[in-house]
């Protein structure tokens, strides 16, 4: 076994060999932009993101013209959010979205407001699921936008991305979806869900990073305002010369999931489950956050009471995950993902997420099990919350000093 | 971001881990920070006759950087009066673990805890 | 199959492709995760920002990465005029790239006034009509520094100056120009400057804007802080490191460059006005890159002129690349005064690093036959 393991695979994931196998030549001497219709290097180039487009089409069901490439899922949230919001201000300004999402799109958002539209960030259910009832009710008939996340980054639940498709159609309104960690690994149909904007990543699911899609609906035809302009590439929604390496990555890593999804969500939850109930046997005082059912296999999320995420990472330092604390982050607040389930700060800043992923192992599991459980061992002894806890009081009735 | 040694060596070998009965008169017991800010430090010392604080021990909640503070302060009072005690800084103690601007509140916590602690025993006498 | 269209894309250099896979490989983490994984990409990323600021004598924290050129034009339109509140003027040219005038266009619908200067027959562009141009309202001038489709310098010192003295912020679009004329951010006198990777031996997919220290951008892609707020999005480490390394090789060999790319196009263009007396070089008596002709062979279609040179194996373009399968007019051309049959007979060569002297003349050799055999089936038509 070799260390550091990596378990982040919500953060990034390592490009499959496989991909990047038959990346390497469209580099070098395949070397043509795809753009240049007067020789055969443009040529050449051209049918290889003619075949990407549809490898990613396929993987979630679509039409190879519905798919626009773009830099990656940040990039894709601010085209859908934005892009539908301008073109149909006449019609509505409202958009709905929930407290949990990426910041790609909350940011967005954020900054519509500042122009003039109106957001409602709906608060998840303590499991991160949205309430359906909820999110009906909060429809008004100045609605043009639903954007829900497929999966979560942090705490990995999935919402019923059928329902809410099913409710958008019912009321006419665009239902955008940041699938970011959802593409790939989990069956994505945009007909059956009714999906009409659809965010990717290739870096989430083994394909290179700096490269992703939009999937835009043109049955019935969803139109939107491009942000980035000059040249006319992909329909004009998205200009720039086209990174056919990266195209290329992001088409052979669809077709690797959608051949091998199945197996390795089997395989991958296994492993994940052998790793939940690992630590719960050996650990007392956890709590695992977000839904347990409706989850992407490879995600666990657990808060470690008494101890703080940032000096657990350190004390397990052969395995890279990452942690809801502040401390991780340039942010100076705890997870708000976590906070949005009603997780309270403290437990929120002793929140680690194990990503696992298509390249982990059994062994590797064990290592991690062995590791976390010493280590939590080791920092309660020095934790002053659990010598308290120990002692009977309750620390959430001391009156402490905010800094 | 990655850790300087000298918070390496504190983290992995923490120096005097644990608590003093804080009953004691010649304990005086520090707590500082809060569970929701991620940081909570327990310094406690313990004061010979002769005014000066012969032992110290700490517990603390929180990240690399506030374990290894609180750490090398146990180290540094260690043979101090109180007076002298008092006179640690935080930037001090940043400077020693040559701390980033994000965790220097890291530091502070460690200067208020040792304030605290001899306030605490001052108060028992 | 000889390459000459080296303003469309470029190879990746071998360097960059050795240098950039273990960031596929071994360090294939996300650079704002903390753990090792993330802080060996991290390393890489600040690797390549340096190497990418003392390629144009700059401050790393000036560089903003970006998915390349066309971002990097977009980004700092409408990040000034965002910061102006869309309330105003900008200047351009009309012959700046698609890039920019479509953002103008852009901004023009959401309430930003835009003057599109001329240039002239040369295809520079009219200083007086610059200082004509500029009102009190103007916060902007963007004029590009090297033009892709002919390769005419433009006099960017000048336009700096007259911003300068009108206290108008100046973009220069410097795709085509970095790594062929050295060229620094200061030498440009612009505020913010624009760059491609793949254009010299780097990546697709990755460039950046190069702003000056005090222009505080927004941001256009928003969500996640990456760039200090100023560029959203998971960095493309690989794609970045392998600009990183391409702007190491280039800011070392890049006089040397010039000059052996200049005496390439020297051959290449004496040795076709010789064979063709009516050619007609555009630019030629003006600045211009050393890797960039484009000339017309009046009567012939350069489209018909570059599909048969592909089949005899070279690859060339005729006008620009952008866009998909368009064949209309160049803007630029148009813009210097060539509407009719000359502009529709352009043809533009661009030469690279590893161009040689035999193909060169290969290509000459190719080119005249190309062009006698289309006129004697042409010329009954043209009597």
């Amino acid at each position: 076994m070799k260390l550091p393991i990596y378990m982040d695979n919500q953060a990034t994931t390592p490009v499959d060999p496989r991909v990047l196998d038959i990346m390497l030549p469209w580099f070098t001497e395949k070397f043509g932009n795809p753009a240049s219709s007067s020789h055969s290097f443009g040529w050449e180039a051209d049918t290889a993101v003619k075949k990407a487009r549809q490898q990613v089409a396929d993987l979630i069901g679509a039409d190879a013209k519905e798919i626009v490439f773009t830099s990656g899922a940040t990039e894709s949230n601010n085209i859908a959010i934005q892009g539908i919001a301008r073109f149909h201000q006449e019609r509505g300004n409202h958009i709905i979205t929930l407290v949990s999402e990426h910041k790609a799109v909350l940011d967005t958002c954020r900054h519509l407001e500042s122009e003039g539209f109106d957001v409602t960030y709906l608060p998840v259910q303590s499991n991160g699921l949205v309430d359906m009832q909820q999110l009906a009710d909060a429809i008004t008939d100045k609605t043009v936008l639903i954007s829900i996340m497929a999966a979560n980054n942090e705490i990995g639940v999935i919402q019923p991305l059928a329902e809410i498709g099913a409710l958008c159609r019912e009321r006419k309104i665009y239902f955008h979806t940041d699938a970011a960690q959802a593409v790939g690994k989990l069956p994505i149909d945009v007909n059956a869900m009714k999906i009409d904007l659809l965010s990717i990543s290739g870096h989430k699911f083994y394909g290179p990073k700096g490269v992703g899609a939009l999937y835009v609906r043109r049955r019935p035809r969803v139109r939107l305002k491009a942000i980035m302009f000059g040249g006319g590439h992909e329909r004009g929604i998205r200009s720039g010369t086209l990174p056919t390496p990266l195209l290329v990555g992001l088409g052979a890593a669809a077709e690797l999931a959608g051949q091998e999804m199945d197996s390795d969500n089997k395989r991958i939850f296994a492993l994940r489950e052998r790793m939940r109930l690992g630590i719960m046997e050996q650990l007392t005082h956890l709590e695992l956050n977000g839904d347990l059912e409706q989850r992407l296999a490879g995600n666990l999320n657990i808060s470690f009471s008494y101890v703080e995420g940032e000096s657990l990472m350190m004390a397990i330092k052969d395995v890279a995950v990452s942690s809801g604390s502040a401390c991780t982050s340039a942010s100076l607040e705890p997870s708000y993902v976590l906070r949005s389930l009603g997780v309270n700060e403290e437990m929120a800043h002793t929140s680690i997420r194990f990503g696992l992923g298509r390249f982990s192992t059994e062994e590797e599991v064990d290592f991690v099990i062995k590791t976390i459980v010493k280590a939590v061992n080791n920092l309660r002894e020095m934790s002053p919350l659990w010598e308290m806890a120990q002692e009977g009081i309750n620390i959430d009735e001391i009156e402490w000093e905010a800094h | 971001m990655a850790y300087n040694d000298k918070v390496l060596d504190h983290y992995e070998n923490p120096r005097n881990v644990g608590s003093f009965d804080k009953g004691d008169s010649n304990v005086g017991t520090g707590m500082v920070g809060a569970p929701a800010c991620g940081d909570v430090m327990k310094l406690q010392i313990k004061v010979g006759d002769d005014g000066v604080i012969n032992d110290a021990k700490f517990k603390t909640f929180g990240c690399g950087s506030a374990i290894a503070s609180s750490s090398l302060v146990t180290e540094w009072i260690k043979g101090k009066s109180l007076d002298e005690a008092l006179e640690i800084k935080n930037s001090e103690i940043a400077e020693e673990l040559a701390l980033p601007p994000v965790k220097i509140h890291c530091s502070v916590l460690a200067e208020d805890a040792i304030k605290q602690a001899i306030s605490d025993y001052k108060k028992k006498q | 199959m000889i390459y000459l269209d080296h303003n469309a894309t470029s190879p990746v250099r071998l360097e960059v492709i050795d240098g950039l896979i273990p960031y596929f490989r071994d360090f294939s983490g996300n650079p704002s995760s903390v753990h090792g994984a993330g802080r060996g990409a991290r390393k890489g990323l600040d690797e390549a920002r340096r190497s990418v600021a003392k390629l144009v004598d700059v401050h790393a924290s000036q560089v903003i990465f970006t998915s390349g050129g066309t971002e990097a034009n977009n980004m700092a339109l409408m990040g000034v005029a965002s910061q102006f509140d869309f309330k105003g003027h900008i200047v351009t040219s009309s012959i700046e790239h698609p890039s920019v005038l479509q953002m103008c266009d852009l901004l023009e619908s959401r309430g930003v006034a835009v003057t599109k200067i001329a240039v002239d027959s040369n295809g520079v562009v009219d200083l007086k009509a610059l200082s004509a141009a500029l009102t009190p309202e103007t916060f902007l001038v963007s004029i590009m520094h090297a033009n892709n489709e002919t390769g005419v310098v433009q006099p960017v010192a000048e336009i700096a100056k007259i911003c300068r003295s009108a206290k108008v912020l100046f973009h220069s679009d410097t795709v085509q120009s970095v790594a062929k004329l050295p060229l620094t951010l200061a030498g440009t006198g612009a505020d913010m400057i624009s760059i491609s990777a793949h254009k010299f031996g780097g990546p697709k997919g990755v460039g950046a804007l190069v702003v000056d220290n005090h222009l505080n951008l927004p941001g256009m892609l928003l969500g996640g802080g990456q760039e200090r707020g100023r560029r959203a999005g998971t960095e493309n480490i690989p794609g970045i490191v392998g600009f990183g390394i391409a702007a190491d090789l280039v800011a070392a060999e890049q006089g040397e460059l010039a000059g052996k790319l200049l005496a390439l196009r020297n051959q290449l263009e004496s040795k076709l006005s010789k064979a063709l007396s009516e050619l007609i070089v555009f630019g030629d008596k003006v600045e211009r890159l050393p890797n960039t002709t484009a000339f017309a062979v009046s009567g012939l279609d350069g489209e018909t002129l570059v599909m048969h040179m592909d089949m005899a194996g070279f690859a060339i373009s005729a006008g620009s690349a952008c866009g998909s399968g368009r064949t209309k007019a160049s803007h630029v051309l148009v813009a210097m005064g060539y509407e009719g049959a000359v502009g529709q007979s352009a043809v533009r060569i661009s030469l690279g690093r590893d161009s040689a002297s035999e193909e060169v003349d290969l290509f000459v050799r190719a080119f005249v036959r190309t062009v006698k055999n289309l006129q004697k089936m042409s010329a009954p038509l043209a009597i």
